[in-house]
């Protein structure tokens, strides 16, 4: 392939101790660099698409077992040739590999290197090379569908539909003033309004579906408040089953902010824990309310975390001054295996989830609840998304031209105003799909009007 | 017999003639070579300048110290500015002119320039040393020596004549056509093409019923195209629109299998946008009647112009199915409709200056280039002929810009695109139409013209204080308050709402229902003020108040595509190593050779992903 084009290796399987580990080598001399240490067939003259097995050696040394899978250029992901080296999984073994290749000529890729080689070689468009990186990003299942949709165009497709209806409309316009000396037909004003009150509908949705895709690719935000050493830590950490964030005793061990990122059914959730919102004594501290609020405001659940040590009156104005219109509050009642009975029939009042974060006890439920309250079961995954930020922004930016030619019809402006803001909104599609050109316009004109004296 | 000219210009149209006046008003000698002296700038089809998108280019033309605006002002029988309800970008003035004066002011005006000559022959063919142009052969078998060559052989280049069946040889109607160059330039590796364009019949206008057709007047108080001093059209001379009917489509209809263009005896591809009457009863059978427009040939001839008849069918019926028309019934015809087809050279074969990228110091302006259309031709003669003069004189290259003239575009598309059916100039074609307006066409381009020595000092001079006077004005507009009780009546009668407190002009100007000279009735002392400035003055100055925040946004994206713009690509840069290109983006741009970032990313066939591998090996 290019030649400008050196050859690369990375770990492609998640750094750390697994099964197994793939290492993988794009480039013109992938294959050569790898069978001059690989002990079995002669993989220049194996065919793309196989598998063999044989052993790595430094040396005499054999450092490992491993199945090697070749993609001969252009039959692979980079359209280069393309060589995986599946060996175990230890960090020690995968670490020698690499570095035994790197000897032989292999360079060390870049973050995202073989997909921007992929792209620059032609086998991606620039919005599906976008989809996987988030492909490669994506931390849960629901991320992991939405950039796969995207990547087989649906997303280009149903643009492409409101693209064309744009075009159409852009050409009657311009017919109006290249021809307007003519015996021409006008572009019915009420048509071209409800043109774009239907255009407009369809970006709303794509514009509302980047706010669920963005949620799904970076996760669910769910705020959590509690007074210190209320456990929200224990619960995290009960949440993520591993020993990630740091647990103790001493209040405000936690740091300042502190964001988790745990997936839950499928569901990537991202848990807020910030200074500001802590609760002490009877007022939520002063420090960083506004940007409290702010958080709150975005969040799709705030979790209240007490325990049995709180007084019932306090938490019942906690739980007023914490409300939020639209984000849904959930009370959780940390430590219940201390709480009293009298403290209990109290507190059923007010219809908390009873956990142990400790014991992990009630985590299962406390998981069906976050998950149900949340509200995600509503998307759809296999409607068109939009989870790329630079998309949204030319969808809204679409819409904002579209809003002003609405506008400029309402104030009854001459059509070379409307069709500035038509071609802008044109625009910016064209920044999703590619290029709309005058050509296209003309086009249909000519198709579809007698024109020309 | 003759001396070494810098400069051969072979043709005398609207692109030969503005050629040979650039590069002669720049200094060089040059030697304009035509087969008729006679027909010197004649006008072969519709005798009119300007109209949509044309017209804007006839006044970058005037601004530039070239000819065509002159002349046409000089030779006006009725001035329209079209689109006027419409916003400025789209006020396009459009003049009918005297055929016969039209041609005689070009001939006066390059007789009067100095450093042109005239000789009548035929160039036969080109003479070359190496890659590199030396001169012309003629039929009389001349050897004329030149540095440069600039041809515009406009329909003449193998032109072949189709009335009905019959068909012959000929540049235009009455007149041989030209034979060897193509066939010699095709030898020398350019690729050549076949067109077509047509015309209508002529017609004695004393065998008309006017009072069956609607009137059809020129502008009450008419512009002109110049920014000289030349004076507008005192008398005009009336126009007039009828239609045609079914009963006249069913007698074309008869003349069908007659038809060069449906029996395949045309190959040339033919305007969509200037469709012959028979293509417009057959491609749109669903309408009933097509507009046609009757227009004078001149101040002092009867013959008139059946424009949107344009046709081939057979004399006899094209006679049968004109007296169909209201007002034809008694008509007499004076010539009959023909088309005719041409050799031109895929302008993509050219550089951004016109120059040939096979031949040095050869250039292709007009018809030749695959464009339609007087002033399309006009332009570029104008450029090929600047560029020509400069690369001898060793001066810079004069490249124009998609965002600063129409010539810009049409230069761009054809040379960036190329052109398979005879290219218009439209103003969708201008993606940056809002700043290319007729108003400020010497704005725009007076300082470009002034560097290079087209137009004197004085001539910039007028522009500047125009571009002061007006900001001077708009200064004033935003600063003077106004009362109540001085405007609302005035308001009220232009239909607008009254304002409840003290306001600045501004305020009222920027309402559509208000214009410049309502603000003078309704106080003194602005007409006073107002008084002390020109009518041009004050358009401008009504222009950027109304617009001022449209011409902005459109700025913005100017600037922003400017990196793309000016983002320089060596033409030796070589497209065959990027093996990451598509291979039809890879074929195209190393045809093309283009000079920037910006024109790379127009060639069709050269998608986004292109660019950005172009943007990433470029940059490193």
């Amino acid at each position: 392939m290019s030649p400008t084009f050196d050859t690369i290796i990375a770990l492609a399987t998640p750094s750390g101790t697994g099964a197994i580990a793939v290492i993988r080598l794009s480039g013109p001399e992938a294959i050569s660099i790898a069978n001059k240490v690989f002990r079995g067939k002669d993989l220049e003259k194996q065919a793309s698409h196989t598998i063999h097995f044989g052993t790595i050696r430094d040396g005499e040394i054999i450092l490992d077992e491993v199945l090697v899978s070749l993609f001969i250029a252009p039959h692979s992901y980079t359209k280069e040739n393309v060589l995986e080296i599946s060996t175990h999984g230890s960090k020690y073994i995968i670490e020698s590999i690499i570095k035994l290749l790197i000897g032989e000529g292999a360079r060390p890729a870049n973050p995202g290197e073989f997909t921007l080689r992929a792209f620059l070689n032609g086998g991606l468009d620039l919005s599906q090379a976008e989809a996987v990186a988030d492909l490669i990003a994506s931390g849960s299942k629901a991320a992991h569908q939405l950039a796969m949709q995207q990547m087989r165009g649906g997303f280009s497709n149903e643009l492409k539909k409101l693209r064309e209806q744009l075009i159409y409309f852009a050409s009657m316009i311009e017919l109006e003033l290249d021809f307007g000396d003519e015996d021409v037909e006008f572009a019915n004003r009420d048509d071209l309004k409800n043109l774009i009150f239907q255009l407009n509908k369809a970006l709303d949705r794509l514009i509302n579906s980047f706010e669920q895709g963005n949620v799904m690719k970076n996760g669910v935000p769910v705020v959590i408040v509690g007074k210190p050493n209320v456990g929200k830590s224990t619960l995290l950490n009960a949440l993520l089953n591993e020993d990630r964030a740091i647990v103790s005793e001493i209040a405000g061990t936690t740091r300042d902010t502190i964001e988790d990122e745990i997936s839950i059914k499928g569901i990537l959730f991202r848990f807020i824990d910030t200074a500001g919102i802590r609760i002490t004594q009877d007022v939520i501290e002063a420090k960083g309310v506004e940007k409290t609020l702010e958080k709150m405001k975005q969040a799709k659940l705030i979790m209240y975390l007490v325990d049995p040590f709180q007084e019932f009156k306090e938490i019942e104005l906690h739980l007023q001054e914490i409300a939020v219109p639209d984000v849904p509050l959930m009370l959780v009642m940390n430590k219940s295996d201390l709480l009293t009975n009298e403290k209990k029939i109290e507190f059923n009042s007010i219809n908390p989830l009873y956990i142990s974060a400790m014991n992990l006890a009630g985590i299962e439920e406390l998981k069906d609840e976050i998950v149900h309250k949340v509200n995600l079961h509503n998307i759809n995954t296999d409607d068109v998304l939009v989870s790329n930020i630079r998309h949204a922004e030319a969808l809204q930016k679409t819409q904002d031209a579209l809003e002003r030619v609405l506008e400029g019809l309402d104030r009854r402006v001459t059509s070379d105003f409307l069709a500035t803001d038509i071609k802008q909104a044109l625009y910016y599609l064209g920044e999703i799909t590619g290029e709309v050109t005058t050509d296209d316009l003309l086009k249909t004109i000519f198709s579809k009007f007698c024109i020309g004296k | 017999m003759f001396k070494k000219y810098d400069i051969i210009v072979v043709g005398a149209g609207h692109a030969g003639c503005e050629a040979a006046a650039a590069a002669a008003n720049l200094g060089s000698s040059v030697l304009l070579i035509t087969m008729n002296m006679g027909t010197i700038a004649q006008m072969s089809c519709n005798p009119a300048m300007g109209g949509v998108a044309k017209g804007q280019i006839v006044r970058e033309i005037d601004a530039m110290g070239g000819y065509s605006g002159i002349v046409t002002d000089k030779s006006t029988i009725q001035f329209r500015m079209l689109n006027k309800s419409k916003g400025p970008a789209m006020w396009s003035p459009r003049a009918q002119t005297d055929r016969l004066r039209f041609a005689e002011e070009w001939r006066l005006m390059l007789e009067q320039t100095k450093n042109v000559d005239f000789w009548q022959d035929t160039v036969t063919s080109i003479l070359t040393k190496g890659n590199t142009i030396n001169g012309v052969k003629t039929s009389l078998g001349i050897e004329i020596k030149a540095n440069a060559v600039i041809l515009t052989n406009g329909t003449f280049l193998n032109g072949l004549i189709h009335i009905g069946e019959k068909q012959f040889g000929g540049g235009r109607s009455a007149e041989r056509s030209a034979t060897g160059i193509t066939e010699q330039l095709r030898e020398l590796g350019f690729e050549s093409g076949r067109m077509k364009t047509g015309t209508p019949p002529r017609v004695d206008g004393r065998s008309l019923d006017y009072t069956k057709m609607e009137e059809q007047w020129g502008d009450e108080n008419p512009s002109k195209f110049s920014f000289t001093n030349t004076e507008p059209s005192k008398l005009q001379r009336c126009c007039w629109v009828t239609y045609t009917n079914t009963a006249v489509h069913e007698t074309l209809k008869e003349g069908f299998e007659k038809s060069p263009m449906f029996t395949g005896r045309i190959k040339g591809l033919g305007p969509r946008y200037c469709p012959s009457i028979e293509d417009k009863i057959n491609r749109f059978a669903e309408r009933d009647r097509h507009q046609i427009f009757v227009e004078p040939e001149g101040w002092n001839t009867v013959e008139i112009y059946v424009n949107g008849f344009s046709t081939s069918l057979p004399e006899d019926i094209q006679y049968r199915a004109l007296v169909k028309i209201p007002g034809f019934e008694h008509a007499k015809m004076f010539r009959p409709g023909y088309a005719i087809e041409y050799d031109y050279f895929p302008p993509t074969q050219l550089s951004l200056t016109l120059e040939t990228k096979n031949i040095e110091n050869l250039y292709f302006a007009g018809q030749i280039n695959g464009t339609t259309g007087y002033e399309e031709a006009a332009s570029q003669g104008f450029i090929a002929g600047i560029n020509a003069h400069q690369k001898l004189k060793d001066q810079h290259e004069l490249i124009m810009q998609r965002s600063n003239s129409y010539i810009g575009v049409l230069i761009d598309d054809l040379v960036t695109k190329g052109t398979d059916e005879p290219y218009r100039m439209f103003t969708s074609r201008a993606e940056h139409r809002l700043l290319l307006r007729q108003d400020n066409a010497d704005i725009r381009l007076s300082p470009i013209a002034h560097e290079l020595g087209l137009i004197s000092t004085s001539r910039l001079e007028v522009v500047e204080n125009k571009i002061k006077q007006s900001a001077e004005l708009v200064n004033f507009i935003k600063n003077t308050s106004v009362e109540p009780a001085q405007a609302n009546t005035m308001l009220a009668n232009l239909g607008t709402s009254p304002i409840p407190h003290k306001v600045k002009l501004i305020n009222l100007l920027s309402r559509p229902q208000v214009s410049i000279n309502d603000l003078r009735t309704y106080n003194e002392e602005v007409n006073k003020k107002f008084e002390t400035y020109s009518t041009e003055t004050l358009e401008q100055a009504e222009i950027i108040v109304k617009y001022e925040s449209y011409f902005e946004k459109e700025l913005e994206i100017v600037n922003k595509m400017k990196k793309f713009e000016d983002h320089y690509i060596n033409p030796a840069f070589d497209y065959g190593t990027l093996e990451s290109l598509s291979t039809e983006a890879r074929e195209k741009l190393s045809k093309i050779k283009p000079r920037t970032l910006g024109q790379a990313s127009r060639i069709s066939g050269v998608s986004p992903s292109d660019i950005t591998v172009l943007m990433v090996h470029i940059n490193s």
